[in-house]
């Protein structure tokens, strides 16, 4: 313990964060995985009304389905579809690291950082190639 | 066992070990449920082009309605459990957390019985 104790220059401690704090706390890249996660997720609940009537508009009739190709050719539409679905990517991919972590796969310092890369990695080309399929560029 | 208070009266144990538990298992089991499903529907959908008749059909069976049904309502419990999560970090006051619970579960009820209406009109 005598070691510790000599330490000359006390790491910061981080109880609780408030807003100032916030600003100058530098979160490492897991954090940033998990709270783009959370606010994914959350997102994607308040999007649920939207998406089912979307869904709704698809399967009810041929009619229905052309009004959806109608809604979806809105240009602001289109850019709210891209949001969604980097989200839900974002979600989908993060999700299957974390219940890789749940089975200690990836689980130490090192590995964690490159596994956060990795859904970047696999989710941001993804939304990209969504989102050009989006405003049609092929 | 760690319970050995009785389960009623003001000595209940309402924190500690266990609770959380079926929650923890819930997410990981719902969340396996929700990409089998979305990777049998992206399969699906990379045969052929995408029409009408094409995006029906698939889910024209039953056995595909009642899996789309079973990954819908894995997303509500998914849903639920992790916007619990979310009310219980931020919101304080107990009166304002239990309202938005409230509102949550009624709001995911009302889409689960919508779901049903959407899959079984196809």
């Amino acid at each position: 313990m005598s070691s510790f104790t000599a330490e000359k220059e006390p790491r910061p401690k981080f109880r609780n964060l408030n807003f100032p704090l916030l600003l100058s706390y530098r979160l490492p890249l897991p954090g940033v995985v998990s709270i783009m996660h959370r606010i994914s997720g959350a997102a994607l609940f308040l999007m649920l009304p939207l998406l089912l009537w979307l869904f709704d508009l698809s399967l009810m009739s041929e009619l229905s389905f052309e009004r959806l190709r109608g809604i979806t050719s809105n240009f602001f539409f289109k850019l709210l579809l891209v949001f969604l679905i980097w989200g839900f990517l974002h979600h989908l991919v993060a999700g299957i690291r974390y219940l890789l972590l749940d089975l200690h796969v990836g689980i130490d310092l090192k590995s964690a950082h490159a596994g956060a890369i990795v859904v970047y990695a696999v989710s941001l080309p993804l939304a990209f190639i969504a989102s050009l399929k989006i405003f049609g560029v092929f | 066992m760690v319970r050995t208070v009785s389960g009623i009266g003001s000595k209940r144990l309402v924190v500690g070990a266990h609770y959380g538990l079926a929650g923890f298992i819930g997410q990981r089991v719902t969340s396996i449920v929700l990409t089998l499903w979305i990777f049998l529907v992206g399969v699906s959908m990379l045969f052929g082009p995408l029409s009408y008749d094409t995006w029906a059909a698939l889910f024209a069976p039953l056995w595909m309605k009642v899996v789309t049904l079973i990954a819908l309502f894995s997303l509500l419990y998914h849903a639920w459990i992790g916007m619990r999560n979310i009310w219980m970090d931020y919101i304080q006051p107990v009166w304002v957390r239990l309202s938005l619970e409230t509102i949550t579960i009624l709001w995911l009820i009302a889409c689960g019985v919508w779901s049903v209406q959407i899959l079984w009109r196809v």
